[in-house]
């Protein structure tokens, strides 16, 4: 069970982490006071969340969360390339959390079911906080697309944008056969057309359509944008420099 | 110090009034439904509590005071644990803490049966002059466990403690 169980979790907390530190760039830099305060405060879920998931691998032998976060190198991370990507303007970082957080409530609810108790104890607690991300998501999707021109026009060039590297969250690897043989997790095909049909009706009804695409593929397996060691370089910096120190 | 076989599960609690939420400090954990699970024994204390939010910053102040007012108490060995099972929800607010929480001028959240939905969450009274009159602002407030709403009627903003 272990090597799949593990698989699965750096997957998920590698997301977490990633996306939540991209979503704290928007710290001090919100359009707007309510979305500096939204982005940051689902940042701090996402990092929370990620350090649960960090946790739950060092009760399996692996390093601890901060070592886990803070000391591995780029190709070591299994996040989707998605969450790499720059944060862009706002309207990527809006369409980006969009196909996120609803790929998140899909997840969450198949690792509710999870044949390892503490991933589901964790992942029905997360369920209940993401309701809101997801609430965001779906707000600000329709107020962009029914703005201005401008606000749709960014929002259309942003989902377009996001979109193939979206659909590498449902990326396999060897591991996945156990992840479902285990019962683990549902199979990321079935959690992709969970995700399209959660989706597609927001889209629609703010007369946005998805143009087809290719998945952008390879995070899962340690391959990665040019953006993920810029990124780690900041994020890692300030526990690097003293590793030991006590906080 | 009196010895600690002759404590009981409701003296820990009533010790555990005393903690309160850092970022609320109206209400104690016990009213906000914090303490999933208390043990006792002759010699030792075991303490779970269920956090608001897997990211609450308060959660680690929280388990340190509880463990502080636990060996107040006289007890030998005392252990706090931080657990999401059951997972916390804002059915476990006490109706005492949803009267602080009003009073402190945050809206306490509906109570609900099965899950929450968008009109538990939008709709909301407002804590100052009792209006149904609300609109949700932003679902994100000053702390993850806050949303920020309006009050058409007395026109002031105020914050929802968010149903979960």
């Amino acid at each position: 069970m272990t090597i799949a169980l593990k698989t699965l979790l750096y997957r998920l907390a590698d997301d977490e982490v990633i996306i939540g530190h991209r979503n704290t760039e928007w710290t001090g830099h919100g359009p707007i006071l309510e979305e500096d305060i939204a982005f940051s405060s689902m940042a701090q879920d996402e990092l929370g969340h990620a350090q649960i998931y960090y946790s739950l691998l060092h009760d399996l032998g692996e390093a601890n969360p901060d070592q886990l976060a803070f000391l591995r190198e780029a190709q070591a991370f299994q996040c989707a390339q998605f969450v790499e990507l720059p944060r862009g303007d706002w309207a990527f970082s809006v369409a980006r959390q969009f196909f996120y957080d609803a790929a998140e409530s899909v997840r969450l609810a198949a690792l509710s079911k999870s044949a390892y108790a503490p991933l589901a104890q964790a992942a029905r607690k997360f369920a209940g906080e993401e309701k809101y991300h997801w609430l965001h998501a779906k707000t600000w999707i329709t107020h962009l697309a029914q703005g201005t021109g401008e606000s749709r026009a960014r929002l259309e060039a942003g989902l377009k944008q996001a979109y193939p590297y979206a659909l590498g969250l449902f990326e396999t690897t060897a591991a996945d056969a156990a992840i479902v043989s285990e019962n683990l997790c549902a199979p990321e095909a079935e959690l992709q057309t969970a995700w399209q049909a959660l989706i597609t009706p927001v889209l629609a009804e703010a007369g946005l359509a998805l143009p087809a695409a290719t998945p952008v593929y390879g995070g899962r397996a340690g391959q990665h944008t040019e953006h993920l060691t810029p990124l780690l370089n900041d994020m890692q910096l300030v526990f690097r420099m003293e590793p030991e120190a006590g906080w | 110090m009196k010895a600690s076989a002759q404590i009981t599960p409701s003296q820990i609690l009533e010790q555990l009034e005393q903690v309160k939420d850092p970022e609320i400090p109206v209400v104690s954990i016990v009213e906000l439904g914090l303490i999933a699970d208390v043990q006792v024994d002759e010699r030792s204390a075991r303490v779970k509590i269920t956090p608001t939010f897997a990211g609450c910053p308060a959660v680690e102040v929280m388990r340190a005071e509880t463990e502080q007012r636990l060996r107040a108490l006289g007890i030998e060995e005392v252990k706090v644990e931080i657990t999401f099972d059951p997972p916390w929800d804002s059915n476990r607010i006490s109706p005492e803490g949803r009267r602080k929480l009003k009073e402190f001028g945050l809206a306490p959240p509906k109570p609900y049966t099965g899950a929450v939905d968008l009109i538990q969450i939008a709709f909301v009274e407002c804590p100052y002059c009792g209006s149904a009159d609300t609109t949700m602002e932003s679902a994100f407030g000053p702390t993850l466990c806050r949303a920020i709403h309006y009050c058409h009627a007395c026109q002031q903003s105020f914050e929802q403690f968010k149903p979960v």
